[in-house]
């Protein structure tokens, strides 16, 4: 299985140079594309649905996050943002109940397939979630390390790749005296940023994020936004949030999703992010990002 | 709370202008229990007080009752392996019964702790979700089942069935001067795997409790960086219930302890110290006392007292470790990833 396997055959990409941790010198400007050849994945959802059990939750969802892109998915609650978050790095299916159709290609390639296992698809789609999750008695470093040794992936610059990740995840600066601490300790917006050095440090394609600010203040909601800013252009990253200046500050394209009563959840509209919040085609998109309701 | 002077370190750095007088009075913080609060607190204090009471009272008990045999015996009772306390000159010591009790215990404990966690891992996080339930009924209903029947069915079943294997690792690692044996089947061994049979269901059943406790966050943060199920358990599940193992094994390990049937069934019994733990003979403080009891006469029924306080005590240290152990051992340490 190992030989015919094309995702263990795709190089690591070389790690970029360490970004300066000097927020919002890098990359200043959002909404405009970036660098010329970008890193990250290209991920493709075809006619995505979704059930717990026999409850339909999502619906015939089709959404292009092209590679190296900052992708926003919105929405009212309980209309499937998460759901199908989950769906493309296949958590979807740790639920008991969960079942899906469709399907997901990272890079034309359907992570559903024989070829791929879940593993791998989990490896090179990482994921942060609404509430920090660190490994909370394992130190800092090891936390930051832990993707390494869960994938068996070998590394010899250790200690230089847990420096790289947490400087992207800007957060180098406060931990870099005490990266033996047990991660339990650091505080809520530390632990997030913590968690995005963590998947960062197996150098996904992809990043998922459920609304990792949404438990934070506004200055580690800053830090994380500029954190997301320097990955733009080297990972593609899909993010979910309720807060409508933050998909606008952060994202090059939005989805919006939307559930009416006792109906599965689906796109209404979906483009650059821009259009979805300047000139919506659909009225209920109008309403919504105006915060006229949900 | 009073206004202790080792109180420091709230009061503001400004040393300059901070005066003595500046500090307020900390005022003491009182909480008014309800009725009931009150209630249940009397009868949660006096229910452990009871405990502690009842604990201090066996004790006593034995002390006095021992106390004759252990002016006999003095210091030779702990160094002393033959069992002769109503013959002329007393000869008498809890040496073999200690050294017997310990091998077999240790046994059972070997075999335990592996196969509790791996079971206790395997119906949590392996098996199929229609399957946990029923197997948890399952192991908890062994943990029920009186140790007579475990002690009969290792006595018919489970000792013949492995005496083929032990003649094999005899013949084969005889070599070895714990592994020689004339004869075998009747060994503190076997004894200890019987007791295993009983310690099994119960240290699995609270290992697995434990583990079901494990937050389902972590676990989704080890899975979605591409790890393993094994390699979630390992860095997640097993640091989290590591207390709880520890604590599941001990209470294990206080059954082994005093378990009587296993070793009163399948040991020959013997007074005598069996390095070779795969041969026939040694014996328990817990058979012994079995065994003893109806014929001894006035000092013999004074050092069977002893021979309880030696197995008291020694197990009372021993969980006592394991209450420092598990104190000591936060949930997820000790992992490195
Ligand atoms: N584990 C589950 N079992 C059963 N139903 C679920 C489960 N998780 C989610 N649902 C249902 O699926 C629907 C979509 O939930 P989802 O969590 O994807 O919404 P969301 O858009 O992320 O909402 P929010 O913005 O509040 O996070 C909801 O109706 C919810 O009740
Ligand atoms: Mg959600």
């Amino acid at each position: 299985m190992n030989n015919t396997d094309p995702a263990s055959t795709r190089p690591l990409p070389p790690g970029p140079p360490l970004p300066p941790e000097q927020p919002g010198t890098a990359h200043t400007a959002t909404g405009q594309p970036g660098p010329a050849a970008p890193g990250g994945g290209t991920l493709t959802a075809t006619q995505v649905s979704a059930w717990f059990g026999s409850n339909k939750v999502l619906e015939g969802v089709d959404l292009d996050m092209d590679a190296g892109q900052v992708t926003a998915l919105i929405g009212p609650s309980g209309c499937g943002k998460s759901t199908f978050l989950r769906i493309l790095n296949r958590m979807h299916e740790l639920v008991p109940t969960a079942s899906l159709a469709g399907s997901v290609l990272l890079d034309g390639e359907d992570i559903y397939g024989r070829t791929l296992r879940v593993t791998q698809v989990r490896r090179h789609i990482g994921m942060v979630f609404q509430k920090p999750n660190p490994f909370p008695a394992m130190s800092i470093a090891d936390n930051v390390a832990a993707g390494l040794k869960l994938t068996g992936t070998k590394a010899a610059n250790r200690s230089e790749l847990i420096e790289e990740s947490l400087r992207r995840a800007g957060l180098w600066n406060e931990v870099k005296g005490r990266l033996r601490d047990a991660a339990g300790g650091l505080s809520g917006g530390q632990q997030q940023r913590l968690c995005i050095a963590r998947s960062l440090t197996v150098r996904p394609d992809v990043l998922l994020m459920d609304e990792p600010c949404s438990a934070l203040d506004p200055t580690s909601t800053r830090r994380i936004e500029e954190t997301i800013d320097e990955l733009r252009g080297q990972v593609t990253i899909v993010i979910v949030t309720h807060n409508m200046q933050q998909a606008q500050r952060v994202s090059q394209r939005c989805a919006f999703f939307l559930a009416a009563e006792n109906e599965p959840g689906r796109i209404v509209e979906s483009g650059p992010t821009t259009t979805i919040f300047e000139s919506p085609k659909d009225s209920r998109t109008s309403d919504y990002v105006h915060g006229r309701f949900g | 709370m009073p206004c202790g002077a080792d109180m420091g370190g709230t009061v503001s750095g400004d040393t300059v202008t901070a005066v003595a007088e500046a500090e307020p009075a900390r005022r003491r913080i009182e909480s008014r229990l309800t009725a009931g609060d009150r209630v249940y607190r009397t009868l949660a204090t006096a229910g452990a007080g009871a405990t502690l009471v009842l604990i201090v009272l066996i004790g006593l008990f034995l002390l006095i009752k021992a106390m004759p045999a252990l002016r006999e015996a003095g210091w030779s009772f702990i160094t002393t392996k033959e069992w002769s306390p109503d013959a002329e000159k007393p000869r008498f010591g809890v040496a073999a019964m200690m050294f017997g009790t310990l091998i077999s215990a240790t046994v059972a404990m070997a075999v335990t702790f592996p196969v509790s966690v791996s079971t206790a891992v395997f119906i949590n996080e392996y098996a199929p979700r229609r399957l946990r339930r029923p197997l948890t009924s399952l192991i908890d209903l062994m943990a029920a089942i009186p140790s007579l029947i475990f002690a009969m069915w290792g006595l018919f079943v489970l000792v013949p069935f492995l005496l083929p294997l032990e003649q094999w690792a005899v013949d084969r690692f005889g070599w070895l001067p714990f592994m020689k044996a004339a004869a075998i089947g009747a060994s503190l061994s076997n004894a200890g795997l019987v007791v295993s049979l009983m310690t099994i269901p119960i240290a699995t059943s609270i290992i697995r409790e434990v583990l079901s406790q494990v937050p389902r966050h972590e676990c989704e943060g080890a899975l979605a960086l591409g790890a393993t199920r094994w390699g979630m358990i390992r860095t997640v599940v097993l640091p989290f219930g590591r207390g709880g193992i520890i604590g599941g094994t001990m209470l294990g390990l206080g059954r082994a302890l005093g378990e009587t049937l296993a070793a009163t069934l399948v040991l020959s019994l013997t007074f005598e110290i069996k390095p070779r733990v795969l041969e026939n003979g040694g014996i328990t403080v817990a058979s012994a006392l079995a065994v003893q009891f109806k014929d001894a006469q006035k000092m013999g029924l004074s050092a069977l007292m002893a021979a309880g306080l030696a197995l008291f005590v020694v197990t009372f240290a021993i969980n006592l470790l394991a209450a420092f152990v598990v104190s000591r051992s936060r949930s997820g340490a000790g992992v490195d990833a």
